[in-house]
């Protein structure tokens, strides 16, 4: 590694802090400047002032704004998150521990899905340009994305598991078998791999096909688009006649010679559509009762539980500048003129 | 070069693009030979077909163009008889193309020696690639760059430096002609008259063909043995090099060799400047295609096309002035400006 990249990286690792902290400030405030308080939400209209008081200062909720603000910024950095407002005022790392692998396992296959399925198939109708293999698949990209997720989601449940029934309607695995399933890292793929047990594995890779096919789905038509339009321009590169020129192959130009070239757009992209995949996450998780960081993160906004929904955007943000750092270093191993 | 060996012969070549105004006759029935070991330069007005000739010959026309007519005899095979396989190993091992801009006719995510490589195993499937990088290093050191910038990528590179990776990228196949399109246009004086040297350096070392085409008459006359000199998509003028310097015979000729900037010119001598544009190649001039702009021109100029014949021996001339015609009149008309 050269000294410019690593402080090129250093730089980015420091900025991700006044990114995250921004972000973190915003949410805090925002959330007391929205009507409704979580004292009511829990407790209802009906009970008294006395007895909203009483929980209210168990819960630490009259204290100053700045105190509690600062009590929030410390649990942040001591990666503490402290605890939830409502519900059986759980911990919220547990709640999270437990939804962060849920919400991962379906947002990487996803993410694979728009990847591979959006470059391949923008590669190839760069590649036939103008032929009506090109106008199916610019269609079809436009058509998949303007059908809102849950519509998609929905659809895909009454093709396959009503009307066909071959795939489960929600969850994460069948009720039956969850009941004896040993998780240790709340990742049921890896989970059950790990204790051998391969009808836990049928059940969890058969659950995760609807919903990661769906959030995939759903962010393909870009990186169909940007992909098509990057390759066309970059086919009519200079080096891509060159090479024809010296009589390399053609699907070589395209798939290795002018794709490597098309990446960098590409990874910017991706890096920023990661952070629309947890939005969709939302949605996906929602209509596929997946118990993931999103459902939770609805739920938790309904019942005005500040203290979980800051530490759930916290733990998006920090994932989201996570991602986009893997991506700044990703840059640096696709193209050359970054890496020197 | 006392028994000169023919390499390949253009017959009739015609390429058209379609364009929304209608058929653009980039370069009609173009014919003329390259030799064994020569250098042969190309030259006209941008946008007279020259460039396109090129492409035409390793049939690189992209749609909406295309070769309407025409043989490339190439080594005594048709090359437009090819099909795609055959084509793409003719293309690189056979004749291979230098581009105007260096600093885009390389990969930028490939190193030198990636390309060498590559250019070698694409066209040799059964040499190893340490094979193949022995070669890639002789011939970097044979151009004259250190060994470690086989390294490099193509931004660390300066532009001459990279137009000898693509002369390179072509010797390492051993192509018997290689095509420079305006090769030397974008590189300053110093680095084109070093690279116009190592081109005939190259041409002496390896026996290849060059055709090098560009507006650069002067880099020309410095190189070339011969020259074509194409007008509108004809040829007008073929002959070696010191014949067409010291006696231009046709008017379009003699005008761009006045038109050249010397540095001994006078103040007030005025540059020679040709009267009229290049013409639109949607609607062609009828008969001769230089009779609207030529000082010259005759009456039958404006309604029959003049042949390229050979008028002494190995030099061909596209003009009436030099041609026989019945309805030929000696007559000179004036021509409006």
């Amino acid at each position: 590694m050269s000294s410019s990249l690593r402080r090129f990286l250093i730089t980015r690792i420091l900025l991700t802090i006044p990114m995250v902290l921004i972000l973190v400030t915003l949410i805090f405030f925002v959330m007391r400047v929205l009507p409704g308080d979580p004292i009511r939400s829990q407790l209802g209209p009906r009970v008294s002032e006395e007895q909203a008081n009483v929980l209210r200062e168990r819960l630490g909720l009259n204290r100053p704004l700045y105190v509690q603000y600062f009590d929030f910024l410390w649990d942040m950095v001591t990666l503490d998150f402290g605890t939830a407002l409502t519900q059986g005022e759980r911990p919220i790392k547990d709640e999270l521990g437990e939804r962060l692998p849920a919400t991962i396992e379906l947002t990487i296959p996803a993410i694979t899905i728009t990847a591979l399925l959006g470059i391949l198939s923008g590669a190839f109708a760069a590649k036939n340009r103008k032929k009506p293999i090109d106008y199916a698949i610019r269609l079809m990209s436009i058509a998949i994305y303007s059908i809102p997720i849950f519509f998609m989601g929905l659809l895909f449940q009454i093709v396959f598991s009503v009307r066909i029934p071959i795939l489960p309607l929600s969850g994460r695995m069948d009720t039956l078998l969850l009941t004896q399933f040993e998780s240790i890292t709340n990742f049921y793929v890896i989970d059950s791999i790990l204790t051998g047990n391969w009808p836990a594995l049928k059940s969890a890779i058969g659950h995760l096909i609807m919903p990661s096919i769906t959030l995939g789905l759903a962010l393909t038509g870009v990186f169909v688009r940007l992909t098509r339009v990057n390759m066309i321009e970059m086919l009519q590169s200079d080096f891509i006649t060159a090479g024809r020129a010296r009589g390399i192959p053609e699907r070589r130009l395209v798939y290795k010679h002018a794709l490597r070239n098309t990446f960098i757009p590409i990874l910017t992209l991706l890096g920023l559509q990661f952070a629309i995949l947890l939005a969709g996450a939302v949605l996906t998780e929602t209509t596929f009762s997946w118990p993931g960081v999103g459902r939770y993160l609805v739920d938790r906004i309904e019942l005005r539980d500040y203290t979980a929904v800051q530490a759930t955007i916290a733990v998006f943000a920090l994932f989201v500048a996570a991602i986009s750092l893997l991506m700044d270093i990703l840059y640096a191993f696709i193209d050359p003129r970054i890496r020197y | 070069m006392e028994e000169k060996q023919l390499l390949a012969q253009i017959r009739n070549l015609s390429v058209e693009y379609k364009t929304r105004l209608g058929q653009v006759s980039a370069v009609d029935g173009v014919s003329f030979d390259i030799y064994k070991g020569e250098i042969l330069g190309l030259v006209g007005e941008s946008g007279c077909g020259k460039s396109t000739m090129g492409k035409a010959l390793m049939r690189m026309i992209q749609p909406p163009g295309k070769i309407t007519d025409g043989q490339i005899i190439f080594q005594g095979e048709d090359i437009m008889t090819y099909d795609d396989n055959q084509m793409r190993d003719f293309r690189g091992r056979k004749v291979s193309m230098i581009f105007q801009d260096p600093m885009t006719s390389l990969n930028p995510t490939q190193r030198v020696d990636e390309h060498i490589i590559e250019a070698i195993q694409v066209h040799e499937s059964q040499t190893k690639t340490e094979e193949a990088l022995t070669r890639a290093e002789k011939m970097i050191r044979k151009l004259g760059m250190q060994r470690r910038r086989m390294n490099s990528y193509p931004h660390q590179l300066s532009g001459g430096m990279r137009q000898r990776v693509m002369v390179g990228l072509g010797l390492v196949l051993n192509a018997d002609l290689i095509v420079a399109d305006e090769a030397t246009t974008s590189l300053d004086v110093i680095v084109e008259a070093q690279l116009a040297d190592q081109l005939k350096d190259i041409r002496e070392e390896f026996g290849v063909s060059l055709l090098v085409i560009t507006h650069n008459i002067a880099l020309v006359a410095e190189i070339s043995d011969r020259i074509v000199v194409m007008y509108a998509g004809h040829v007008m003028e073929i002959a070696d090099v010191e014949p067409i310097f010291d006696n231009p015979l046709h008017p379009y000729t003699r005008g761009l060799l006045k038109s050249i900037p010397n540095i001994k010119l006078v103040d007030t001598e005025e540059l020679y400047k040709m009267p009229g544009e290049p013409p639109n190649l949607t609607h062609p001039p009828s008969g001769c295609r230089f009779h609207p702009r030529c000082p010259r021109a005759m009456p039958i100029c404006k309604t029959y096309e003049p042949d390229l014949e050979e008028v002494s021996s190995g030099r061909f001339v596209k003009c009436w002035l030099y041609i026989d015609h019945p309805e030929k009149e000696s007559e000179t008309i004036k021509v409006e400006a």
